[in-house]
């Protein structure tokens, strides 16, 4: 059951073939057996089985809509009325939400039942979920591996199958990197397509929701449930309602794909770069063509992202002051001392560092050598897509420079971890469309995700290419054994 | 030496709006605490700010109402500060790109009038309060007011004394009320002055080092503390010493000001646009369709009375003073009064027991309407003048609204004004007999005599004489 599509379950809960509480049951029984995997940061065995309990009821008095029943799990970002929102964070470790992120409504509104809260870098801010103050989640595929961040909870659960689907959220490559080194699929999809309303902020202008799936076909089908115009997201689009799966099938003939010759340059793992040549190769059996183009700044996003995503953290995570929720240090002397001392307890040393850093770039007579020169290179990144999709359809390259890493490799030298994020960063600065496909795996049997790039609102072309590819190929298909 | 002041105000107005400036929780005042709270104005997690047209609105009538440019488009940016009462740690107001630029507004002090020119004016929210009694010792906060639109209107240096800077924020107050983008209840904070006060020797250019008094909300408040803050900077210079930058606090007891930081300990506020507003975008359509609906503005409406009425300008200048003063007065006219008599009336009678009974011009018991029948009777020579003055006080302590009510009054307690020649001549006799002091001294030729003559006759006849007829009689008899 665990290997089924969402469109598969949606068939046997409609035979009545499976219940909305035996599959709650058997995904609740195997995030328990797995806790080791660290996934999960809460669960509420009696409230979810409540929800599939209504689910089947809605089942059985004929208005269930497709996904009725088929659990999910919801990274720990999204406020969810009744559950802690910890966002990984010892400062929210006991705060209960007192209302619904527009993504957790929409996924409620669609039947879907709530399997728990997936574990995540603190406030999203990480690329290999170290940062947690709840621990870091292993790899389900290798459990000396980090699962990539800060998603890593719920690309380890949809890889372990400890849950079919799983929410996240991308501000710098948070579900694409994840999904790559768990080897399942995740898409971010352009900057205002999912409400942000309800969404722990990180960096307002770059966070984006996202769905998690073992395949294309199930994110697309996630992706039509969390999609939507919100009014209470003063970001998000106006964009008319779509069917994200409506192109799966559509064929690839004529399809131009560009290679950027800056993500296979340099500091490219070569088990990575040959997983990538391959799946290259494999599109053009498909009938697609391939354009050598340029992304001549890639470089340049990491400083400009490690400039503005500070910069709005800075000023995001002002409110978590200890006065009215969140963590209040014990003892302190005064006013400025329990913000000290709140601030101090509360937040974890990458949260901090990222704090630091913004203060510091906005500060005065620092703004315009930093946060301005930042925006301008962000704008500079944009147009360099915009030039590139002049020539092509899609982008296509590698994910990370290589696959998942040792947990503790990375921690002493955080420069070096932000430099994995170099094929991630623009698509957030730009504002654009990406997704990870697994390609396969390196020598170690760690997964390789494929990137692809879309312009504006081309999910639905980024999910139909993805999806054909997963026609072709099984690398998708393969779980860890646990 | 001579010195001159140099004063430039900013003033925090509270717009009217029925919902806060990005939640949808409600401005009125007054909730228990922290019952007008949504998910924005408490910062919780993952909540986002939605701008309220409405406010913005406000803001377009303000700027069209000073002849300003609006911008169509400009920039919400955070100012970052820690403060209990300031829930997200910021607050969502405009730096580099407000939504007003310039304008200006006429003042007149001692019948001169003077333009101040305003810098920019931009929205922005309020903060929460904090509460410090009844918490032993620790503070409350209440967040009720947390995210009420302001509109912060900045105005140039350029008033040079304390009577200055009263008439402008006199005047700012009167537009922002007629425009009714604010309520303007100043205890409740609807209108709060900053006031920025510099000195310099007389003729020289640079400014001096200013000084600003915060957050006072009355008139008389800011005329005190502009006097204290110049006397303060003057006996400092003239005793060697040199003016700190500094915020400073206006203490009403005492009168003094005192200062709450210096410019060391400014805040660094980290101003940076705010990544959850994009840049609020304001059509030539939307400007126009508020253009339209604009009222009349009480300087072009000054000139409408002068012309329309023909009174003259000093009545129009006081009957403009507020909508409701200027509505009352063209309502008492079209009821049929005549124009300078019911401007006489309502600047003098009306307004006079108005300011007795402190009440304003939406409070009085006499409806324009029945006012408008009191000065009919006065010109057609029913009743005298001082016959009328009591007509208005019953009418005002009966509340009489009906357009006839004067004249039942008139009719109830026979008050018409004796105009019989017949039963005049017999008052006007008795009169000449009993006072030959002053009929001599006017036959001798002091005009002055007749006046008191005919203060005796009024007399005699209970106050019901036409003053008119009995001086023609008087002198008549005593040609």
């Amino acid at each position: 059951m665990i290997e089924k599509s969402l469109k598969q379950l949606s068939g046997m809960l409609a035979a009545k073939d499976v219940s909305a509480v035996e599959l709650a049951t058997e995904y609740l029984g195997r995030i328990k057996a797995n806790a080791a995997l660290n996934a999960f940061i809460a669960t509420d065995e009696a409230r979810t089985l409540a929800q599939a309990q209504a689910a089947d009821a809605a089942r059985a008095a004929g208005n269930a809509g497709a996904l009725t029943g088929i659990p999910v799990a919801h990274k720990d970002i999204f406020c969810q009325q009744g559950w802690v929102a910890s966002c990984g964070s010892k400062m929210l470790k006991n705060f209960v939400a007192p209302y619904n992120a527009h993504v957790i409504e929409q996924c409620d509104a669609a039947g879907l039942v709530t399997l728990g809260r997936t574990n995540m870098d603190e406030f999203a801010m990480g690329s290999s979920n170290e940062n947690s103050a709840f621990g870091a989640v292993l790899n389900p595929w290798d459990r000396k591996a980090v699962p990539g961040g800060s998603s890593g909870g719920s690309a380890a659960a949809v890889a372990a199958r400890l849950a079919p689907i799983a929410t996240g959220t991308d501000t710098g490559g948070s579900i694409r990197q994840p999904a790559s080194f768990c080897g399942v699929t995740g898409i971010k999809p352009t900057y205002g397509i999912v409400s942000r309303f309800g969404m722990i902020a990180y960096a307002s202008s770059l966070d984006q929701g996202g769905p998690f799936g073992k395949s294309a076909e199930d994110c697309a089908l996630l992706l039509n449930v969390m999609a939507g115009f919100d009014e209470r997201d003063a970001t998000s689009l106006q964009h008319d309602k779509e069917d994200y799966a409506r192109d799966l099938d559509a064929p690839l003939a004529g399809l131009r794909i560009g290679l950027p010759r800056e993500y296979f340059a340099e500091g490219l793992a070569a088990d990575v770069a040959k997983a990538i040549d391959a799946a290259i190769a494999e599109y053009k059996k498909l009938g697609a063509t391939v354009v050598d183009i340029s992304l001549p700044n890639t470089r340049l996003a990491i400083p400009s992202y490690y400039v503005i995503a500070p910069a709005e953290a800075s000023s995001n995570l002002s409110r978590f002051d200890g006065v009215r929720y969140g963590h209040r240090a014990a003892d302190y002397d005064g006013l400025t001392e329990m913000y000290e001392k709140s601030r101090a307890e509360g937040f974890g040393w990458e949260v901090k560092r990222r704090i630091l850093t913004g203060t510091y770039v906005l500060s005065h007579g620092y703004y315009d050598a930093y946060y301005l020169q930042a925006q301008k290179i962000r704008r500079i990144i944009a147009d360099d897509f915009q030039k590139a999709f002049a020539d092509c359809d899609l982008i296509m390259g590698p994910v990370a420079p290589g696959t998942a890493w040792n947990l503790g490799d990375k921690n002493a030298d955080p420069v070096a971890m932000y430099l994995e994020d170099i094929y991630t960063l623009g698509v957030n600065l730009a504002g654009l469309p990406g997704m990870s496909v697994p390609a396969g795996f390196d020598a170690a049997g760690r997964p390789i995700g494929l990137q692809i790039i879309g312009n504006y609102f081309a999910e639905a072309k980024m999910l139909n290419t993805a999806h054909r590819f997963q026609q072709a190929t099984d690398w998708h298909q393969k779980a860890p054994a646990l | 030496m001579k010195w001159e002041v140099v004063i430039g105000l900013e003033v925090h107005t509270q717009l009217t709006t029925q919902s806060k400036i990005f939640s949808p929780a409600s401005t009125a005042f007054g909730a228990a605490p922290n019952t007008q709270t949504a998910v924005v104005d408490i910062a919780l997690p993952g909540a986002l700010p939605v701008m309220n047209r409405a406010a913005v609105e406000k803001a377009i009538q303000f700027g069209l109402a000073i002849g300003a440019k609006v911008n169509q488009r400009s920039v919400f940016a955070r100012k970052n500060y820690f403060y209990p009462d300031l829930p997200k740690g910021y607050q969502i107001s405009q730096f580099e790109l407000p939504v007003v630029e310039g304008g200006a507004i006429t003042i007149n002090v001692d019948g001169v009038d003077k333009t101040i020119n305003l810098t920019r004016a931009h929205l922005e929210e309020d903060a929460g309060k904090s509460v410090h009694e009844d918490f032993h010792g620790l503070s409350g906060i209440d967040l009720n007011r947390a995210g009420t639109p302001l509109l912060e209107i900045v105005s140039e240096p350029e008033m040079r004394s304390a009577a200055e800077a009263v008439a402008y924020a006199k005047a700012l107050y009167s537009l922002v009320t007629w425009i009714g983008i604010c309520d303007g209840n100043m205890q409740e904070g609807s209108f709060r002055c900053d006031v920025n006060v510099s000195v310099r020797p007389e003729g020289q250019k640079e400014f001096g080092t200013r000084r600003e008094v915060k957050n006072l909300n009355s008139f008389k408040f800011i005329e005190q503390a502009v006097k204290a803050e110049v006397q303060y900077q003057i006996e400092l210079i003239e005793d060697g010493g040199k003016v700190q930058q500094a915020t400073v606090l206006f203490n009403p007891d005492t009168g003094e000001t005192r200062a709450m930081r210096s410019k060391e300990d400014a805040h660094d506020y980290r101003y940076f646009p705010d990544p959850d507003l994009p840049p609020l975008v304001i059509s030539d359509e939307w400007v126009e369709r508020v253009r339209s609906e604009l009222p009349e503005l009480p300087a072009a409406m000054q000139a409408r009375f002068v012309e329309q009425y023909g009174i003259p300008a000093y009545d129009a200048a006081t009957l403009t003073a507020s909508k409701a003063l200027a509505g009352y007065y063209e309502a008492t006219v079209a009821a049929g009064a005549d124009a300078k008599l019911a401007s006489n009336w309502i600047m003098g009678d009306v307004s006079a027991t108005l300011n007795r009974e402190e009440k304003d011009i939406v409070d009085t018991p006499v409806s324009a309407e029945a006012l408008a029948g009191l000065i009919r009777r006065v010109s057609d020579n029913t009743i005298n003048n001082k016959t009328a003055k009591d007509v208005l006080r019953k009418m005002w302590d009966e509340g009489v609204t009906d357009p006839n009510g004067a004249d039942a009054i008139i009719e109830r307690d026979g008050l018409k004004q004796e105009t019989d020649t017949g039963a005049l001549e017999a008052i006007v006799d008795e009169v000449i007999a009993n006072n030959a002091k002053s009929v001599e001294e006017y036959r001798a030729g002091k005009e002055k005599a007749l006046n008191a003559l005919v203060g005796q006759c009024m007399k005699a006849s209970k106050g019901k004489g036409n003053p008119g007829v009995l001086t023609e009689l008087l002198k008549q008899k005593l040609a």
